[in-house]
């Protein structure tokens, strides 16, 4: 693998550049300023990564010197990005060298790609994580470096600072978002799953609500939200309505298909056992409908926050995530709009993480869980 | 003849959305009921017989649950009586909806399938970026839309563009989590078989990859419709100054007016059903132009 590595070789030479140039317009350039130790650590990363840019590949300890430098560079980066003043080309120079060189990272881990086992799912974390953290630090090194308005993009460190100093009024919001979403989504899919099991006995009705519930899934129902406001009142049971409308046909249509799961050769030796159709129902049938129900679950829990966020644009009593977000719009406080979708993404994310978890937890059984083990 | 009716879709369908209208209209009367003895005890009707009783809840202006045929002359008055390019008119809102919902989905899609493809073939984009691209179909990121409209209008970008901004990154998401899964479909097998025809990596993706995920593709596709419209729809409850469904919604449910509502919903229910049944059209003749039986 001796190939000429040009992200390597771009990255190098950019962070040389960001050794030699000029962090800010107003400084003029003296090797020999405030910044010496951070030109000194430029000038040691560019030249490593000149000298693994071309050669063979590296192997060993030293292969994690890109991962590790394209660290130390962002922390660097940050710091400088925080500094005052206009910021000149050696500024960019760093950036770039930083982004590329957290590119190459990206491919080093992925060489360790472990085979199988809690070391794969590790490695399998640890580059999307480090995607992440990359694409973070450059938000956070462009916002803050090229001064954009905090009304247009606030950097990642504002709106965590305001997350922090506003943890009283955002827990509030996602208590009441939360109420709602909570309730809506137990009632609708929980009806949901009744529902098709009750019409289980009726192919006629099955034949009659499945096409429509398939069409229901495609229409536009957040619409019913200002409907849901008049009819329940500001509070959260006008959102606990407007999920329970919308998790109703979802959970449905996957029941149903969920409960024509199981083999004709299964259901037969249940008939030889002389099972009834409860106990065919409960030991055979619901079991192996899980897979689809939690499918609908998992589809849901999303359905369910986009229904209860959005009702609140219609009116809320002054609290809840959606109306947060509405008004701080209004008032163009845009770090708070931020701090809000970053507690509405863990908490969807939490949501269906917990679903999945106690899928893994029920249909360990299952092929898709498997396989592999 | 009968039995056939019985055992397919279209008769069952049929009773159960008759069962649903029925409903309603018994919804009607008794969610507007209260209303209605109010009415009447202002006008000092006390001796109203139950028709008439059951005929108020079915036409009152602005009732809590209007009646199915209230929510139908709404909407023939303001779709086919009034002038198109009335901004009372249905259709006018409609087209404005529209055109921002297709604008965005073009994109949306587009986008969606390019990353598709690249994610196929670059091992790092697949393993780092990926991951996130599923990860958002968990978050509402709907959330998102007021504040895209509020920063375009501080760069001066108005009209249907942000809207479609707003769209197209609804559906670019199910697009691109759907094409990658297409592209990804044709078995160990096949990719084995192009191999022993020297087949290059260009030629494996058009010859087989591509074909391949047109399924998949639609599938999404239909997904990201749906989503697109609902994003236009909500985006415009920011921005309603230049009219849409979201906007009629907004209006309806300042002024209380809940056969505006209903009938605007009736009608973006009917736009999303347009949208998605010829996304479903267009599959079916690709399908049958790949030669599929």
């Amino acid at each position: 693998m001796g190939r000429y590595n040009y992200l390597l070789a771009i990255g190098g030479a950019a962070a040389i550049f960001a050794a030699v140039g000029s962090y800010t317009h107003d400084v003029p350039v003296s090797l020999f300023d405030d910044h010496v130790i951070k030109r000194l650590i430029f000038g040691i990363i560019g030249v490593t990564a000149l000298r693994q840019s071309g050669g063979p590949e590296v192997t060993g300890p030293q292969r994690w010197n890109i991962p590790f430098a394209s660290f130390i560079l962002a922390i660097e980066l940050v710091t400088l990005a925080h500094a005052e003043g206009t910021r000149a080309w050696g500024f960019y120079a760093a950036t770039l060298a930083f982004w590329l060189l957290a590119w190459r990272a990206v491919d080093v881990v992925l060489a360790e790609q472990a085979p199988r086992g809690r070391a794969k799912l590790l490695s399998d974390l640890a580059v999307p994580m480090i995607f992440g953290f990359t694409l973070i630090v450059l938000w956070e090194v462009l916002a803050r470096g090229l001064q954009i308005p905090m009304v247009i993009l606030p950097a990642p460190s504002a709106i965590l600072g305001k997350l922090f100093t506003s943890l009283p009024i955002l827990g509030a919001d996602f208590l009441q978002t939360v109420q709602g979403i909570l309730a809506g989504y137990v009632i609708g899919c929980g009806a949901g799953i009744l529902v098709a099991i009750l019409i289980d006995r009726v192919p006629f009705l099955q034949r009659g609500l499945l096409p429509l519930g398939n069409l229901v899934s495609a229409l536009p129902i957040v619409g019913v939200a200002p409907i849901m406001v008049m009819w329940f009142g500001f509070d959260w049971q006008s959102k606990a309505a407007v999920v329970v409308i919308m998790t109703f046909f979802p959970q449905l249509v996957n029941t149903v298909a969920g409960l024509a799961a199981s083999g004709a050769m299964e259901r037969d030796l249940m008939k030889t056992y002389a099972a009834s159709y409860g106990q065919t129902l409960f030991a055979l049938r619901l079991p192996s409908a899980l897979p689809f129900i939690f499918n609908g679950l998992k589809i849901n829990s999303t359905l369910a926050l986009i229904g209860a966020i959005v009702a609140e644009f219609f009116g809320t009593p002054i609290v809840g995530m959606g109306f947060r977000i509405n008004t701080e719009v209004g008032r163009m406080n845009i770090d708070m709009v931020w701090a809000t979708i970053v507690v509405a993404a863990l908490c969807g994310s939490l949501f269906y993480g917990i679903l999945a978890f106690i899928e893994k937890r029920i249909t360990f059984w299952h092929v898709s869980y498997r396989q592999g083990a | 003849m009968l039995t056939s009716l019985w055992s397919g879709k279209t008769l069952p369908v049929i009773v159960v959305s008759t069962i649903l209208v029925v409903f309603w209209y018994v919804g009607s009367i008794y969610l507007n009921g209260d209303m209605q003895r109010d009415a009447f005890a202002n006008a000092n009707k006390t001796d109203y017989t139950l028709s008439e009783f059951i005929k108020g809840t079915w036409t009152q202006e602005r009732p809590k649950l209007p009646a199915p045929d209230q929510i139908l002359s709404e909407l023939y008055k303001t779709v086919i009586d009034t002038a198109p390019t009335s901004k009372r008119s249905l259709v006018f809102h409609g087209y404005v909806t529209l055109s921002a919902t297709l604008f965005g989905f073009l994109i949306g899609s587009v986008l969606g399938m390019i990353l598709a493809i690249l994610v196929v073939h670059v091992k790092s984009l697949d393993k780092s970026l990926m991951p996130w691209v599923v990860a958002s179909q968990t978050i509402p990121i709907i959330a998102l839309a007021p504040m895209i409209i509020v920063i375009m209008n501080q760069f001066d970008i108005t009209g249907l563009v942000p809207k479609s901004i707003i769209a197209a990154y609804l559906s670019f998401f199910p697009v691109t989590v759907g094409m990658v899964k297409g592209l990804r479909s044709p078995d160990p097998l096949q990719l084995d078989l192009m191999r022993s025809y020297w087949a290059s990596r260009v030629q494996i993706f058009f010859k087989l990859r591509i074909p391949a995920s047109v399924p998949f593709l639609f599938a999404s596709l239909k997904v990201g419709v749906a989503a697109s419209l609902v994003g236009t729809v909500v985006a415009e409850l920011t921005k309603s100054e230049d009219g849409g469904f979201g906007a009629r919604l907004l209006a309806g449910s300042y002024y209380g007016q809940t056969i505006q509502i209903w009938s605007a919903l009736f009608a973006a229910s009917a736009c999303a059903w347009a949208l998605v049944t010829l996304v479903g059209i267009l599959d079916r003749l690709v399908t049958k132009a790949m030669g599929a039986r």
